[in-house]
């Protein structure tokens, strides 16, 4: 489903070019969990930006289900992440002025659709992460747990064929932690490509494959030469 | 995106961010309300002069004896030829257009009745003077017509006048005595204030020739010569010229257009109202300022919603939709309320000053909403724009 071809993304740091990502080739298949870890500064950002499609490659190449993503503009990509990716993140990033419900209608709105829709398909998919009793509560009345839920109830409200996470239970505790990742372990088991990217040893152990990042190369769990099955 | 839904959502940040949007809303609104009671004051003092003005009657020349120029002596030693009530008679026969002609005699004078008495401006004139200055009557009558050589021993009152001698008394029918002379009241006007130099309600006016008599003069202070159409004016003017030259033999008067005057105090105020506009445009200004300001803030602490809605899927170009429609609503209620605070100003000042006809133009108005909401726009927008270049996973990346 994904391909990486020989991939670098390059920034302008003053005078130097700086190497985010230098020379990445990966293969990820349809319904993968992957964990990529790495230290601060080792590309993992840049390579999440890459793969959400939220930032383009500096050199070769990206293929998102057979499209290749360098070629897409800035709507196509927009509708590619509307359509096909969700995020979630550390900090869960609900806007507090809305509800469960309204926080998890914010892509549709974006992607028009109807109200009535809306109102169905977030009621669903907060019932989907055990959030039916809650549907009417902002984010400041719910636990730490339940906000990450009403994100990841956001993420995949538009039904996406891939799961990018952000340190998703960098800020829970273990409980929650393992909750959480139950919840979209089970996702990924109906068929949702996961990606997580985390500095826990014991989330990435979970994973079917590791790719470990340093200095924007792949140095562990990249080069996966088999054409898709 | 639908509109309804681009609407709704940006209501709910600026619900959401209740401080920032009251802080805004008061900084355009005090703004917008700055341009508009300023603007309504400087036209206020237009429409002000030029009603004085106008309350002359239309079509209107006004003979002044002496000769307003800055030219050298005057021939023959600058002699000036009295104003007389000859020259007003040779007028009525020779002016083709003259509709009306009220000769203008003043004077100063002790009004007294009974144990009362007051020191008031003594106007002489004729019965056309009524129709001329558009005087009306609040009890009794003018001035009689008749031969304005002729004199007479009537005289009319200001109200206030009025009041002061009789109190509630009823003066119709009588005698007054204004220096060593008697007069009968036979009328009081109506209430009509200030008027260039004139308080109507506080004078008395009694027939011209009395009134030259009694101060021993034979100069009139003023001829007022009514033409019947504006179509007549310059060549009325240009007549009472001809035959004041001919009959004193120098050029010793001036006529005066009104309209010439009313325009030219017109655009002078117009020229001050202008002014008002461009001193309140600098609090306008500062207004879209704070605007870019709290935008500026708004974008900076809103980045990681930015990033959130375009890893969400929503577009460069929505993200800024939803900028506009949020700085284009802000300040545009921002505008609706400074509109509604310049009117209720200006409202309570012609509660205080009912003569003064304060309004703000139309012109004003529309500049001002429209200011207010480019400012909103430009201000709103163009942080905004910095915002949607930045890398979103940066800014999710922190709290």
């Amino acid at each position: 489903m994904i391909e990486l071809r020989s991939l670098c993304r390059t920034y302008r740091m003053g005078s130097e070019d700086v190497h985010a990502l230098n020379n990445v080739t990966l293969n990820i298949k349809k319904g993968e969990h992957i964990a990529v870890v790495g230290p601060s500064g080792s590309g993992k950002s840049t390579l999440l930006n890459i793969l959400g499609c939220l930032d383009r490659p500096t050199s070769g190449s990206y293929r998102f289900s057979g499209k290749e993503v360098g070629d897409l503009g800035e709507v196509e990509l927009s509708g590619l992440r509307q359509r096909w990716i969700g995020f979630v993140f550390q900090f869960f990033h609900l806007l507090p002025r809305l509800d469960a419900v309204g926080n998890v209608e914010v892509p549709m709105l974006f992607a028009g659709v109807e109200k009535e829709q809306r109102r169905q398909r977030s009621r669903r998919a907060l019932e989907a992460v055990g959030l039916g009793h809650r549907l009417r509560h902002k984010p400041e009345e719910l636990s730490g747990g339940e906000r990450q839920r009403v994100a990841i109830a956001r993420s995949v409200v538009m039904g996406p064929r891939l799961l990018l996470a952000d340190e998703p239970t960098g800020n829970l505790d273990r409980h929650s932690a393992e909750e959480i990742m139950d919840l979209i372990e089970q996702m990924n088991a109906e068929g949702l490509t996961l990606i997580v990217v985390t500095h826990d040893p014991a989330i990435a152990k979970r994973a079917g494959r590791i790719i470990r990042l340093e200095d924007g190369r792949v140095i562990e769990g990249g080069v996966d030469l088999q054409p898709e099955s | 995106m639908r509109t309804i839904d681009l609407i709704r959502f940006a209501i709910g940040a600026l619900v959401g961010h209740r401080l920032r949007t009251i802080l805004s809303v008061a900084g355009v609104a005090v703004g917008i309300a700055a341009v508009v009671a300023l603007t309504a004051l400087g036209e206020g003092a237009r429409r002000y002069v030029t009603g004085e003005f106008e309350a002359l009657g239309a079509n209107i020349l006004i003979v002044i004896p002496g000769r307003v120029e800055t030219t050298g002596a005057m021939p023959f030693g600058g002699v000036t030829h009295d104003l007389t009530l000859d020259d007003v008679r040779a007028m009525k026969t020779r002016i083709r257009h003259a509709l009306r002609i009220a000769p203008l005699a003043m004077g100063t004078e002790t009004v007294r009745y009974g144990g009362l008495s007051r020191s008031l401006p003594v106007i002489g004139t004729t019965s056309e003077f009524q129709e001329v200055r558009r005087v009306t009557m609040g009890a009794g009558r003018f001035l009689p017509e008749g031969d304005m050589d002729q004199g007479g021993s009537q005289v009319v009152l200001g109200i206030k006048a009025a009041e002061e001698l009789f109190g509630s008394g009823n003066p119709l029918g009588r005698i007054v005595r204004i220096g060593e002379w008697r007069f009968r009241v036979i009328g009081v006007m109506a209430p009509r204030g200030r008027g260039l130099g004139f308080d109507f309600d506080d004078l008395v006016i009694i027939p011209v020739r009395t009134n030259l008599a009694m101060f021993n003069k034979t100069t009139l202070f003023r001829v007022f010569v009514e033409i019947d159409g504006a179509d007549a004016m310059r060549i009325s003017e240009q007549e009472l010229e001809d035959l004041m030259e001919a009959r004193h033999r120098v050029k010793d008067v001036t006529v005066i257009a009104q309209d010439a005057v009313v325009e030219s105090f017109s655009s002078i105020l117009g020229a001050m109202t202008l002014a008002l506009a461009g001193i309140a445009s600098v609090s306008l200004a500062v207004a879209g300022i704070g605007i870019m300001n709290v935008m500026l803030v708004s974008v900076s602490e809103r980045r990681t919603e930015i990033g959130l809605l375009r890893a969400l899927g929503a577009g460069k170009g929505q993200i800024l939709t939803v900028f506009l429609a949020e700085a284009v609503m802000l300040s545009g209620f921002g505008g609706l309320l400074g509109l509604g605070m310049g009117l209720a100003a200006v409202a309570v000042f012609i509660e205080i000053y009912p003569a003064f006809p304060a309004a703000p133009p139309l012109w004003a108005i529309a500049s001002a909403i429209g200011m207010s909401l480019g400012v909103g726009a430009i201000f709103g927008v163009w942080p905004a724009r910095d915002a949607v270049k930045l890398d979103p996973v940066q800014a999710l990346a922190r709290r």
